[in-house]
């Protein structure tokens, strides 16, 4: 198991924010992490990156709890996007992602061709390739977003943790990503856990959803039994109607107005005037 | 309707690497080229430096009198010029030089750990805490130095670390420094720190003069043995901050991002903390408190330079030599009375406008 956690709890101080999580994934997962806001994804995703003791209960990353890695080793199997990056000094677009092979590279040694052709590699694959001389400080919000995915990437993790990572990107720019992290893990098994508040985006991509509410786990499954309208309705407090695409296959949500009886698609009759 | 191809997953070919490669290499040959023009303006600058004073030294007595000191010829000069020179002029400009190289990295390093353009080891108060550090065991009567080592080094250390904790207690705000308050803090401390100096060292009954040393900086009567005094904690502090410029480059990112990347953040920022610190309690242990070689020297050179703190160090430390040898040369020959003016009142008059004209740029506003 990549990770494995058991009554595990969360929180800041005394001030519980997640509760008896019991879960495992296993390598070659694509775990979308859903919940409305303030349900917790951050924190269960800081947890996972070590930046978080647990209050109570068991995390373990490939079997040792991620504060008992070595920073370095643990850089070499995990990799982390958040959600949005305060770059201020003018690094160039390269020098950043170079740094994500900072864990594999030697103290004082020179930055070897395999690092460099990491990198550019990565920058390649968020399609930031252009932006490599460029300050990061310069760049767009979203592309400075990629540069920092492909930093990433060019840790050459295991266990990619993502927190809203492509929220601030663009439709082709969030599709792109996803398609990197798609063929990640379908061709070197890489594990994605992704907090995301696009369902759809989630729906598309993710093929088991965890949905935390109110501090807890109240669904974990494969999209295909837990993307419900169900589920959904139950967690987002939100009206929602499923359906299947026929082409991709997949399921998305629509919303719908927060009216009564939407469920039946009935209109309530004094809103067709 | 056609959507574009998505490049996924293709390797990058061997002409991107090795254009990227050629790329770093010139990049790394600018570097080279700066560093080697700095080295020989700083030779340079260390020998017009030690000519240039109220008694005129002509370049073949100069080159007689680092000759025989440095065993190349026989003393061929009379004792009073080969003093002058050596003991009193060349010493000074060496020194100026150590400590100016000890602030420009001090500061780099500080910006860098902050993240704050406007932190050095000035404006956070560590500099003003290791001038505390020294006045109060002045005060106690420990100073002098004892097998060519002076305490009072290690007494600007306490008081430089003292200071620091102080400032980043005094500026977190729900567990996070936050960089507004940081150099507030700063100034509060430095202020209040500067105040009980003046108290200690009137207490003490010693001059006025005293206290503008230590609270201006000077290098009036330094030599030698202060030299002695300083290299330790300068090179203990070089060899520290030198074996984290690459973390230096990642915690630039924030704590958290460096944290993902591999750092042992605390270990490697509680090192660094302490590299800074002792080139700041090093260098204000034996010329008091000179203020913005250490905010502005670090951004010119990154302008020249790029972020990259190992470049950045290098490059700071030789600009912050070469600056402070010259802000000391005005010092003592501005006046024509031959008074000195204290070498903290030159950097000021100096450093002020010129870091206003850089806070005005679009690449330093950046940082914000």
């Amino acid at each position: 198991m990549v990770i494995r956690t058991d009554c595990l709890h969360l929180g800041y101080g005394d001030r519980l924010v997640l509760a008896d999580l019991s879960f495992q994934v296993a390598p070659g997962e694509f775990v979308g992490l859903l919940g409305p806001n303030g349900s917790g994804k951050s924190t269960l995703l800081r947890a996972l990156a070590g930046l978080l003791p647990p209050l109570r209960g068991k995390l373990l990353l490939q079997g040792k709890p991620p504060s008992a890695w070595p920073s370095r080793e643990r850089a070499r199997t995990m990799a982390s996007v958040p959600q949005a990056t305060d770059l201020r000094f003018p690094f160039t677009c390269l020098e950043v992602v170079i740094m994500g092979r900072y864990p594999h590279r030697r103290r004082f040694a020179a930055l070897g061709d395999e690092d460099l052709a990491q990198a550019l590699r990565a920058l390649k694959q968020t399609t930031t390739l252009h932006l490599k001389d460029r300050p990061v400080t310069e760049v767009s919000g979203g592309e400075g977003q990629r540069v920092v995915i492909a930093r990433a990437l060019a840790q050459e993790p295991v266990l990619l943790l993502l927190d809203e990572a492509t929220s601030n990107l663009d439709v082709r720019k969030k599709l792109e990503i996803f398609e990197v992290l798609r063929e990640l893990n379908e061709t070197r098994r890489v594990t994605v856990i992704c907090a995301l508040h696009d369902l759809n985006l989630a729906a598309l991509y993710c093929r088991r959803l965890l949905f935390l509410k109110d501090g807890r786990l109240v669904m974990d499954g494969p999209v295909e039994t837990a993307f419900t309208p169900e589920v959904l309705e139950q967690v987002y407090d939100t009206p929602m109607e499923v359906r299947w695409h026929s082409g991709h296959r997949r399921p998305y949500a629509l919303m719908l107005p927060l009216l009564e009886g939407r469920r039946e698609g009935i209109v309530p009759r004094e809103c067709l005037q | 309707m056609t959507t574009p191809p998505l490049a996924v997953g293709k390797l990058s070919p061997d002409a991107d690497l090795a254009a990227a490669r050629q790329q770093l290499q010139v990049s790394g040959r600018r570097y080279t080229l700066l560093l080697a023009a700095l080295g020989l303006a700083l030779v340079g600058s260390v020998l017009l430096g030690t000519a240039i004073g109220r008694l005129e030294v002509g370049w073949s007595t100069l080159a007689a009198v680092l000759a025989g000191k440095l065993g190349l010829a026989a003393p061929s000069v009379d004792r009073t010029t080969e003093v002058v020179v050596w003991g009193i002029r060349f010493s000074r400009v060496v020194l100026a030089g150590l400590v100016g190289a000890s602030l420009g990295a001090a500061g780099a390093i500080f910006q860098g750990l902050l993240l704050n353009p406007l932190a050095d080891p000035f404006t956070i108060g560590v500099s003003t805490g290791a001038a505390f550090g020294v006045a109060l065991l002045v005060m106690l009567g420990v100073g002098g130095s004892y097998w060519g080592l002076s305490p009072l080094p290690l007494a600007a250390l306490a008081g430089a670390l003292g200071a620091l904790f102080a400032v980043l207690l005094l500026s977190r705000e729900g567990g996070r420094v936050r960089k507004e308050s940081l150099v507030l803090a700063g100034i509060v401390v430095s202020t209040f720190l500067s105040a009980l100096i003046s108290l200690i060292k009137s207490l003490d009954e010693e001059s006025l003069s005293a206290i503008v040393f230590w609270i201006m900086g000077s290098f009036s009567g330094r030599g030698w043995i202060h030299v002695g005094f300083l290299l330790p904690y300068v090179a203990a502090g070089f060899l520290l901050a030198g074996a984290y410029t690459r973390e230096l480059d990642l915690l630039a990112l924030g704590e958290e991002q460096s944290h993902h990347l591999g750092v042992a953040v605390s270990r490697v920022r509680l090192a660094l903390l302490v590299g800074a610190s002792l080139l700041t309690a090093g260098a204000v242990s034996v010329s008091g408190v000179i203020g913005f070689v250490g905010l502005v020297v670090p951004h010119v050179v990154r302008l020249l330079s790029g972020p990259a703190h190992g470049r950045l160090l290098l490059l700071s430390a030789l600009t912050g030599a070469l600056t402070l040898i010259w802000a000391d040369v005005v010092a003592r020959t501005l006046l024509a009375s031959g008074q000195e003016l204290p070498v903290g009142v030159v950097t000021a008059l100096l450093g002020g406008p010129f870091f206003l004209y850089l806070l005005r740029s679009r690449r330093i506003r950046g940082m914000w």
